[in-house]
């Protein structure tokens, strides 16, 4: 068939392209949500340098053992040599050295570089783990009480109030503090690590509870789902093909910025002594050390700064992800 | 609104039943599920050198063979009309509200949270209000003069703030301001002078722990803050009042500051009431002798009376703040009612 004004076809399909790609001749691509956010986030010089040092941060957890062999002083190694038997400080006030790079510990003299290195293992595994089952918990329980809504709903919410008034330290320190030192199977730092992320995990789950449970009740009355819906969807396509795409960016935010509270928490127990035991490198075990040698400063300023400068990169990056997913919260 | 207080009160109560109920199965029955019986348990309680008959004495004293509903139920009733107690020598009265006598030192839990609260509310209240004036003050400035040196300045600060631990800045503080300096700023050591005794060495003993502790909750006021005054000052309604030709001064403070403070309230109720029932942390840094001082020594030595002392009170005072807040609320937000 014929148009009635008869133009040469080709010209007219090429003239919208040719406009708005400009003198490139570039083809026009769509651009997904994701592909915009990572666009801002790439510009975000600030966000960047927190990811950066977050991924460092984590190479150096995942290749403590190699990095420490490196250098050759194992954390729980005594350098007896290098104290001195009158103040119990390193001889030479620090230790620090091309030998060791952060010094050594005042008493036993060990290895202050190693320990921080090792610190971070676990400083980073119990609070992604733990991270992990709050969002879990959070995403679950938070979805079901904004979609179901009626009873379920004031069930779950009332939970996350008590959940909220429980003061959280007291519990978890009390909680770390009463189960011995071999329990459910497991003994020793995996015991200890476990029970750890699972008392952090299990009480914070009610802050992203509540922020799914406000998502997904403003979700539920968007027009996409009331079309989905209209097409016969049932509950679990409607929730997990429709809902959940929807609640990656506020999951992904509230994780990263979950992670660093659950840092200090962790760092909190170690340092009150219920967290993993000794002779295991903790930031927060090591600060609680330093604090009898408060003359020898360096003994606290690695851990502390290393709590520091690894909360503080979570804190950037998450704000970052923050402001390049929901611009409408800067 | 009477209702409506009527109302909160009731669930109020009814929170405190549940943690209560909570916090008892989870330390009467964590121990047993991890493998302990009623006389191993007992026999922390007793001494190294007792025998066998010793720690099944102990263990029926303490009630550690009754079953779990039983021994709650006695826990609780204490609490509500008194209780009479057989600790040894005699039967004592222990009037309510009684949270039961400590395992080891046979004392009431009661009156020994009643003198160490004073040091936790001074504590608690005294930085409340410097983080609450200087961070919602430096929130609001950083918001109205938005990227300008003080606002880029501040809101760094207020970063690092947020991402340093109390007991990391705490230390520190002290190395600066107290251990063996001349001019010490606080007194070491964890000295407290009540505040009827002598209000100046009141704030002596208190001032280091206050601005360590307030520095880091006004740092995630002022952020909060921030970001809560551009959202309001976005609002149609700023608009409208400045069309209305109101003085800049009233639309940031009645009306841009009101909409902002709302969301602060909320998280300052749950703050100010978790701290009320024990800065564990700040406490333990400075060596406060506070309930947050006395719920680690009492964790440390296994006191489970003690402890549940101190998460009662804590779950207490939240509900308390949250309450409060909420009929603030009415007061700040115009646009809230209560029903």
């Amino acid at each position: 068939m014929t148009a009635p004004l008869d133009v040469s076809g080709t010209e007219l399909e090429a003239a919208p392209e040719a406009v708005l790609a400009g003198a490139q001749g570039k083809a026009i691509q769509g651009r997904s949500l994701g592909q915009i956010a990572w666009m801002r986030l790439k510009r975000d010089k600030v966000a960047l340098t927190g990811a950066g040092v977050v991924i460092f941060l984590i190479l150096v957890a995942v290749f403590a053992p190699l990095i420490v062999g490196w250098l050759g002083h194992p954390p729980n190694d005594f350098n007896q040599d290098l104290i001195s038997s009158e103040t119990l400080a390193p001889k030479d006030g620090t230790g620090i050295g091309w030998d060791h790079l952060f010094g050594v510990e005042p008493v036993n003299g060990r290895d202050l570089f190693s320990r921080i290195v090792y610190g971070a293992r676990i400083s980073l595994l119990i609070a992604f783990l733990a991270t992990l089952l709050s969002v879990a918990i959070g995403t679950i329980l938070g979805v079901m009480a904004g979609y179901l809504g009626g009873w379920v709903d004031s069930v779950i919410s009332k939970a996350m109030d008590v959940f909220l008034a429980f003061p959280l330290l007291v519990f978890a320190i009390a909680l770390a503090g009463i189960v011995p030192d071999s329990a459910f199977g497991l003994s020793g730092d995996a015991l200890r690590v476990s029970l750890l992320v699972f008392i952090i995990g299990f009480f914070n789950w009610p802050y992203i509870g509540r922020i799914m449970r406000g998502q997904t009740l403003s979700l539920r009355e968007r027009e996409f789902i009331d079309a989905a819906r209209s097409l016969g969807a049932r509950g679990p396509y409607i929730i997990f093909r429709e809902m959940l795409p929807n609640l990656m960016a506020p999951i992904l935010i509230y994780a990263t910025l979950l992670i660093p509270t659950n840092i200090v928490f962790e760092a909190a127990l170690s340092f009150l002594g219920v967290g993993v035991r000794p002779p295991t490198a903790t930031w927060g075990g090591m600060l609680s050390d330093a604090v009898r040698f408060y003359t020898i400063p360096h003994f606290m300023f690695f851990p502390g700064m290393a709590i520091f400068i690894t909360v503080l990169a979570f804190n950037l990056l998450g704000d970052g992800l923050r402001d390049a997913l929901d611009p409408r919260a800067r | 609104m009477v209702t409506y207080i009527i109302r909160r009160l009731i669930w109020g109560v009814v929170m405190l039943a549940i943690v209560s109920m909570t916090t008892f199965a989870i330390f009467f029955l964590v121990p047993r599920l991890a493998g302990a019986t009623s006389d191993s348990l007992a026999a922390r309680y007793v001494g190294r050198t007792a025998n066998a008959e010793q720690v099944k004495i102990a263990a029926e004293r303490l009630g550690f063979n009754d079953p779990l509903i039983v021994q709650y139920g006695r826990f609780a009733k204490g609490i509500v009309v008194g209780a009479d107690y057989n600790y040894g020598p005699g039967v004592e009265r222990c009037p309510a509200p009684c949270l039961g006598y400590s395992f080891l030192t046979r004392l009431p839990v009661w009156p020994d949270l009643l003198t160490r609260l004073p040091v936790t509310i001074s504590l608690a209240l005294g930085a409340a209000v410097i983080w609450l004036i200087a961070g919602v003050a430096t929130g609001v400035v950083s918001a109205l003069r938005r990227g300008s040196f003080f606002d880029r300045a501040s809101m760094s600060i207020a970063l690092a703030g947020v991402s340093l631990p109390i007991f990391f800045t705490g230390i520190v503080s002290l190395v600066l301001f107290s251990y063996g300096r001349p001019f010490a700023i606080t007194a070491p050591g964890g000295s407290f002078t009540p505040f009827f005794t002598n209000p100046v060495q009141w704030a002596y003993s208190l001032l280091l722990p206050w601005i360590t502790l307030a520095f880091l909750y006004a740092a995630g006021y002022a952020r909060l803050t921030r970001s809560g005054m551009l959202e309001t000052m976005n609002e149609d309604y700023i608009r409208t009042a400045r069309a209305k030709g109101l003085t800049e001064r009233v639309v940031v403070f009645k009306h841009g500051l009101r909409g902002a403070l709302t969301p602060i309230l909320t998280i300052f109720g749950l703050d100010l009431g978790l701290l009320m029932g024990g800065a564990v942390l700040t406490e333990s840094t400075f060596s406060l002798p506070g309930i947050g001082k006395y719920a680690i020594d009492a964790i440390t030595s296994q006191d489970l009376p003690k402890v549940m002392g101190v998460v009662l009170v804590t779950a207490f005072f939240v509900v308390l703040a949250n309450l409060v807040v909420d009929l603030l609320y009415a007061v700040v937000d115009p646009r809230v009612r209560l029903t």
